[in-house]
């Protein structure tokens, strides 16, 4: 599998998400600084966590209406698979191929801990290689990750299945304990919590391999 | 021509950077404050001189990247 990571001014889980591809699909994917206006032929793209941009405006504001995410968000709509964790899940909200927005947290406190998680779509290309869906931990760190969307949008998310992890202990208000959702096409998806950050055992777990094991297995 | 665009979260959409100020007046002695909500300003300076025009732009802005429109709602002032 192909992959590349997009780096952001003041990305700063660009490298964890290297090393993690670089781990589990034995390739180093590229990476692509965003004033690049295209990407290279590749079959996975990585929006890293960090602070873009200082978080200047709002989380992901400014990254989103960057030239490489333009590209981006048509190749999506075309089915290219695209995760964006943490700082890349808010801007995937901010470029519209996501629903709703992250809002600050409820506990008005920056949250950095390892964060229990249930995959409540066993479904999608993200998660289809995990066996055991009840529970798997992830680390957050994050301020602004409270999940908000409209009622209408909740319950479509719901009933279309694109609720895709859910927090076990809510740590920043979330609507519906939301952590992570796909777009309608499920090619698309968006988290708080990194799972890049849980692939080898000095992380302190290794949840996160299947995750990427799942792309690699759908894009086959 | 001036611009000054007020951004603010829509109504039932929970502000808790405004509840907390709200508790930190009541800790100062400040009663009588039922509600705060935090927003923020944006100016601008234009180098247009129709004011519809000017309007219209800086409306097209919010929409495009100074507001998200999901959780925000915003205000224009031309001056």
């Amino acid at each position: 599998m192909k992959s590349a990571v997009i780096v952001f001014p003041a990305s700063n889980c660009d490298r964890d998400a290297a090393t993690a591809l670089e781990k589990i699909t034995a390739r180093k994917p590229l990476m692509v600084w965003h004033e690049e206006t295209s990407l290279p032929k590749v079959d996975f793209v990585v929006i890293p966590g960090g602070f873009s941009y200082g978080d200047y405006l709002r989380s992901g504001a400014i990254a989103a209406r960057s030239p490489i995410v333009r590209d981006i968000v048509q190749k999506a709509k075309n089915g290219l698979p695209v995760a964006g964790f943490c700082n890349g899940f808010q801007i995937l909200t901010e470029s519209g191929l996501l629903p709703g927005a992250l809002m600050r947290n409820k506990g008005l406190r920056f949250v950095c801990r390892p964060q229990k998680l249930g995959i409540t779509n066993k479904n999608s290309m993200f998660t289809k290689a995990y066996k055991d869906t009840s529970e798997v931990v992830f680390p957050i760190a994050h301020f602004d990750g409270n999940y908000f969307a409209d009622d209408e949008t909740l319950r479509r998310l719901r009933k279309s299945g694109q609720i895709v992890f859910k927090y076990k202990d809510n740590p920043n208000g979330s609507a519906n304990d939301i952590a992570g959702i796909c777009n309608e096409m499920g090619n698309v998806l968006g988290m708080m919590p990194h799972p890049e950050r849980a692939v080898d055992p000095v992380h302190g777990g290794t949840d996160g391999v299947l995750l990427f094991k799942s792309v690699m297995e759908s894009i086959q | 021509m001036k611009a000054r665009i007020h951004i603010g979260l829509k109504p039932g959409v929970l502000d808790p950077q405004g509840r907390t100020i709200k508790r930190s007046l009541a800790h100062l002695g400040f009663d009588g404050v039922s509600k705060a909500r935090q927003g923020k300003t944006i100016d601008l300076d234009l180098d247009f001189d129709d004011k519809e025009l000017a309007m219209r732009k800086v409306t097209q802005m919010c929409e495009k990247l100074l507001a998200n429109t999901v959780i925000e709602n915003y205000e224009i002032k031309i001056t």
